[in-house]
């Protein structure tokens, strides 16, 4: 909402300057999000000139200049009678009353005036535009003031053309709609700054009348509809300088006499107005419901189809407006419209909100209509805009006024106990101060046992509940007087063990060297398709959005490969391609579940309904993943530098089990997008069965092409939610051994087929408890070991918990491991 | 060979060798041939057995005396070498300190991550607990329990993200708001909890706006709970995270959830006001309008708290919320929302360790 200082000084008397009253306003909840005031844009001075003499100057280029001389009285150059300035403007002419930047100011921009030959003169100033003062954008001619406005030469210009009246433009929340207008503002400005309020809109809504035009009511949603009739109005009148001001001051252009004055009204009572041409209006207005289908032109010339939720102005031709958003062309006041009927009516704010929604159409009238219009403001606000047609443009007032319906009444509350506002704003409050508030506010406080009876005037329908008057008060006060107070929670348990795991994950992963990234969550259909992904895959179970942001990507994401591999492209197209990324976040899985419940908010739902709000959704595990592109380990004077493989994807799993105490096993696995013979099935064992927990490993070449990635990129995804569930709780501590350990080493020979893991795990069983570790440190193929085989050297620790050990002993646990694997899986001792 | 004359030359001839030598190799050479078991010194011991009787105790006196001055001076120099050579290898063993180890470039948690822990480890302190919840979400969990009514305009497709099909009644969380019904729901009380998480409206995308954003989100309810702990527990956060002279202000606002309502901000860290009216002050942090608009808040809406069937006679609390994307813009001098989504490595890079 946009406001003028002068506007709102007009309806209070304050005792505040500009940036005071913004301050207050500010700490009352009404943010000054800006103060606009042009002149503060101009130093120098901008006198008011009368122009004596204006010769027209034609010029080699072809331009005409005009050689003027400006009587600008006290500002004239010494002795002189006036001063000469060139004007390039037309509408320049002789008696005009025009601004004079004198020499030495700057206008907006830096655009400096000095006093300078030109076209053979001296130019000692300049005459201006709007738009070159930085008032308006009006760049057609200079400004020639109306003689009305009595301009006086050399007086200030800037005054005379309201660049001297500061606006503000205040954010004015949902709930506080009454300060969509200038009234207002000016009564919390005079309440919040001690000053006094004159209300000129304090005339209440008459009893029911129907003298004047006939009005039918056929919907609750219109509870109360005024119409008052002016004749003879002159269509010529022009609209007041003045008024055109203070329009412009708050944001609206000057149109026509009628239309300024319905525009002027609405801005400083809040109750917008309808103002019909009466002789073009064909039997009584019928306020109703829309039947669906049925059809109105709207003054912006566009055809709508109605939905019978629609509230309409209707007469005997049909639908003449659309209630409280935009009037029917076939009524509209045209240029020759003399006969003019104002219509001031309170519609329901909801319906008047779904409608503009439905098409489109928000206006300053549908605004202030959603976030409620004084339910007692309409009469005097007609009868307003009737008075100044009568005054402006010479119109008679008819005596026959309508008056259909009545304002509804406000809602009467019990406020229990006058101590609540006190305790609830942390601030020492009397019961007189906070009836003292209340009563400046226009409530009616009326004691009532430990509290009081309370009802709020007709311009505060966001007064229900007894909260809303607390919260009044304190917007009142202003919440700077509340003094910090620490509440003292219970004692706390910390982060669950869930919260601890996933941190530790991350924090252990990013240490790794991996960075993460939060990519928007949405997925199209088509990246499941460019992974390879099938149709009876978990993935493609997809949650679809109703109304995605791009059609392009209309589901969230079941993995979190694809945001991953487009991360990888961003990076890749700003030349930065050795990649180690980590994403950590829901995925979401389609569960049909059916509708969600919707259940009464008056109080706590069924036990049954809470659990089937929590249960009736998408499936959300949080999941890990990571993408790996280019080289692991930068080339030094050392080494070369190592590429990222397969192995570094399962690494980052492997970051992630250590940092829980989670032991992680692994197996070949086809997957798709994965490479078939280099894709890793994670998983964790638990009661000797494999828990699967994700995948891993370098992505199959062909979808490595698909999406651009660069060459043998490698990938991981795991359900973080699944590892931390399946992550031991409390470790466990065993006596160390003091003795000292033996060490052999050991190479089979197996088929090249037997995962090396298999083989580890046959050898300590084999080996039994004497075993303290195994490490596989070699593979090799060749002719050697034979087509079609592998050799495996790992290097066994024996130690015993009571002795040291003697090399026999060692021997023989080695024999028996070498023993068992050769059960398992055919291990043979290379020789 | 038991002439002193001809022990003292034998003595000065090892004595003159061993100094002679230059490296350790030199010096076993010397030691073979002064001390070895061929010497002329080991020789004449030996030949201490072939003396009579009487001679053979001065004569051993003589060649020990001998044979510990040669040994002394053997040591000596082996020493002194010693130190040389050390001295020699220390010196051809020296590297450039400068050139790189072998680390992994840089990871690092993206600077949201980052802030939710430090806030949240800012309230585990004060004994909170941290609550979450799904992002997929009931309509009336993120809007019918919080007092919005079925015709506010941020449930209008226009804003909030509705899943297929749209009468099914479950959207994206538009706020993490929901998790206080979900809390009030399934805690019992007292409620001192904190919820970081992930948030979605049917925005833009660009340079200020990002239709999936992230919010911290607080909410306490116990017996004489309002504005003046929701003001202490806000300034004790804003201290915690912009040091101890920061201050803050409350400025009356409108949520459906809360009433009274309000809008924290934060006098400017960086100027401390100094740049408002002062153009040569500029300050980036705050627009030079000395505040920085930081979350909303307020005292739980009675009828919040009724969707939950708690009695409003005896309880009462207060909720708060800010957004994290923001407050890392406004903490960290971050210019562009998009660098937070669109997953560049450089840029979770640059906030790591205590400089997060």
């Amino acid at each position: 909402m946009r406001a003028s200082y002068e506007w709102i000084n007009a309806h209070a008397v304050l005792f505040a300057d500009v940036v005071p009253l913004a301050e207050a306003f500010t700490q009352a909840g009404l943010l000054v999000e800006q103060i606009d005031d042009p002149s503060q844009a101009i130093t120098g001075k901008v006198v008011v000139g009368r122009v004596v003499e204006c010769v027209e100057e034609p010029q080699k280029n072809g331009k005409t200049i005009r050689w003027c001389q400006v009587d600008c009285g006290d500002y004239n150059p010494e002795g002189q009678p006036t001063r000469g300035v060139i004007c390039g403007a037309p509408n320049v002419c002789v008696d005009a009353y025009v601004p004079v930047v004198l020499p030495g100011s700057v206008l907006p921009g830096g655009f400096e005036i000095v006093s300078r030959k030109t076209y053979g003169h001296i130019s000692d100033g300049m005459i201006c535009a709007e738009d070159e003062l930085g008032i308006g954008d009006d760049h057609s001619g200079i400004i020639i003031f109306d003689p009305c406005l009595n301009p006086q030469v050399g007086s200030d210009a800037l005054e005379l053309l309201g660049a001297k009246d500061p606006v503000y433009e205040i954010d004015v929340t949902p709930d506080t709609g009454y300060c969509l207008s200038i009234r207002g503002l000016a009564r919390e400005a005079a309440q919040v700054t001690g000053g006094v309020f004159n209300d000129p809109y304090d005339t209440p809504v008459p009893d029911t009348v129907s003298d004047g035009y006939p009005v039918v009511l056929d919907s609750e949603d219109c509870v109360l509809f005024v119409a008052i009739s002016v004749g003879g109005v002159d269509p010529d009148a022009p609209t007041p300088e003045w008024m055109v001001r203070r329009l412009k001051a708050v944001g609206v252009r000057s149109i026509s006499l009628a239309v300024d004055i319905t525009n002027y009204v609405m801005m400083e009572s809040g109750q917008p107005l309808h103002a019909y041409d009466q002789t073009t209006l064909q039997g009584p207005i019928r306020v109703r419901k829309a039947t669906e289908g049925e059809k109105i032109t709207t003054l912006d010339h566009v055809d709508r189809v109605l939905s019978k939720d629609d509230l309409l102005i209707t007469d005997d031709s049909g639908p003449i407006g659309l209630a409280g958003v935009m009037g029917g062309l076939t009524t509209e006041l045209t240029q020759t419209s003399t006969e003019i009927l104002i219509e001031a009516a309170w519609f329901n704010p909801a319906s008047v909100g779904r409608t503009y929604r439905r098409h489109y159409l928000p206006s300053e009238a549908s605004r202030r209509f959603e976030r409620g219009v004084d339910a007692g403001v309409a009469y005097a606000a007609a009868m307003k805009a009737a008075e100044l047609l009568r005054d402006l443009g010479g119109g008679t007032i008819s005596s026959k006024i309508t008056v259909a319906g009545s304002p509804r009444t406000m809602p009467t509350i019990s406020f229990p106990d006058w101590t609540l506002p006190g305790r609830i704003l942390g601030i020492d409050l009397t019961k007189e101060k906070v009836i003292e508030i209340l009563e400046a506010s226009g409530v009616s406080v009326v004691p009532d046992k430990d509290g009081w009876i309370l009802t709020p005037p007709t311009w505060r329908p966001d007064l229900v509940d007894p909260y809303d008057y607390i919260e009044e008060v304190g917007r009142k006060i202003g919440f700077g007087v509340i003094e910090p107070r620490i509440p003292s929670a219970p004692l706390g348990r910390g982060y669950t063990r869930a919260q601890k795991a996933r941190r530790a994950v991350l924090e252990a992963v990013a240490a790794a060297g991996f960075a993460e990234t939060i990519p928007l969550p949405f997925i199209s259909g088509s990246d499941l398709d460019r992974m390879d992904i099938t149709a009876d895959d978990e993935r493609r179970a997809l949650v679809r959005i109703a109304n995605p942001l791009s059609e392009e990507q209309p589901y969230l994401r079941s993995t979190l490969l694809p945001g991953l591999f487009t991360a990888v492209n961003r990076n890749t197209s700003r030349s930065l391609s050795d990649l180690a990324l980590f994403d950590c976040g829901l995925i979401f899985r389609d569960t049909n579940t059916g509708p969600a419940l919707m259940p009464d908010v008056s109080t706590r739902p069924s036990q049954e309904e809470v659990e089937q709000l929590f249960a009736r959704l998408p499936h959300q595990p949080r999941h890990l993943g990571g993408v790996l592109t280019g080289e692991w380990l930068p080339a030094n004077d050392r080494h070369p530098g190592e590429p990222a493989t397969w192995v570094h994807a399962i690494y980052l799993a492997e970051i992630a089990s250590l940092a829980l105490g989670t032991t992680m096993v692994r197996r070949k696995a086809l997957k798709a997008p994965w490479h078939p013979g280099r894709c890793a099935e994670l998983g964790v064992m638990k009661d000797g069965e494999f828990v699967t927990i994700g995948w891993a490993g370098e992505i199959h070449p062909k979808i490595v092409q698909e999406w651009n990635l660069p060459a043998r990129a490698c990938a991981v995804e795991i359900d973080l939610d699944a590892l931390i569930e399946l992550a031991p709780s409390t470790g466990q501590i065993t006596p160390l051994s003091k003795h000292p350990a033996t060490k052999q080493d050991l190479a089979l020979v197996v088929d090249e087929g037997v995962p090396s893991a298999t083989v580890l795990e046959a050898l300590r069983e084999g080996a039994g408890e004497l075993l303290e570790s195994i490490a596989l440190f070699d593979v090799f193929m060749g002719t050697q070991v034979g087509v079609g085989k592998k050799s495996l050297a790992f290097n066994l620790i024996f130690r015993a918990q009571d002795r040291t050990l003697t090399e026999a002993e060692a021997s023989a646990a080695r024999d028996a491991a070498v023993a068992e694997a050769g059960r398992q899986v055919g291990a043979v001792i290379r020789s | 060979m038991s002439d002193k004359t001809e022990l003292g030359r034998l003595v000065a001839e090892a004595q003159a060798s061993f100094e002679t030598a230059s490296t350790m190799d030199e010096l076993r050479a010397a030691k073979v041939a002064h001390v070895g078991d061929n010497s002329p010194i080991a020789l004449a011991n030996r030949g201490i057995a072939d003396l009579p009787k009487e001679d053979r105790k001065e004569a051993g006196q003589a060649i020990g005396a001998a044979r510990g001055a040669i040994s002394a001076a053997l040591a000596q120099r082996e020493a002194a070498l010693e130190v040389v050579e050390m001295e020699a290898r220390l010196i051809a063993e020296s590297v450039d300190v400068t050139l790189p180890v072998s680390m992994r470039p840089q990871g690092g948690l993206h600077p949201v991550t980052g802030l939710f822990y430090e806030m949240c480890d800012v309230f585990v302190a004060m004994g909170w607990e941290i609550a979450e919840g799904p992002e997929a979400e009931a309509e009336w969990m993120n809007f019918d329990a919080l007092n919005f009514t079925p015709d506010h305009p941020s449930r209008f497709m226009s804003d909030t993200l509705f899943l297929d099909p749209p009468q099914n009644h479950k959207i994206l969380r538009t706020h993490t708001s929901p998790v206080q019904m979900r809390t009030l729901l399934t805690r019992d009380l007292p409620v001192y909890i904190v919820v970081p998480g992930k948030t979605y409206r049917a925005d833009e995308y660009d340079a200020t706006h990002l239709p999936v954003f992230h919010q911290l989100e607080g909410l306490a309810v116990d017996k004489g709970l309002g504005m003046a702990e929701l003001k202490g527990t806000l300034d004790h956060l804003a201290k915690s995270m912009f040091g101890s002279d920061t201050k803050t202000r409350l400025r009356p606002h409108y949520f459906p959830f809360t009433e009274p309502s309000a809008e924290i901000d934060l006098a400017c860290f960086k100027c401390h006001g100094e740049s408002v009216g002062n153009p040569d002050r500029a300050c980036r942090t705050c627009r030079s309008e000395g505040w920085i608009e930081w979350g909303g808040c307020g005292v739980v809406n009675p009828r919040v708290l009724a969707a939950a069937g708690i009695d409003t006679d005896v309880y009462s609390g207060f909720a708060f919320g800010m957004g994290v994307d923001r407050t890392v813009m406004f903490r960290n001098g971050a210019s562009d929302l998009r660098d937070f989504a669109e997953g560049d490595v450089r840029f979770s890079r640059q906030l790591v360790g205590v400089a997060r």
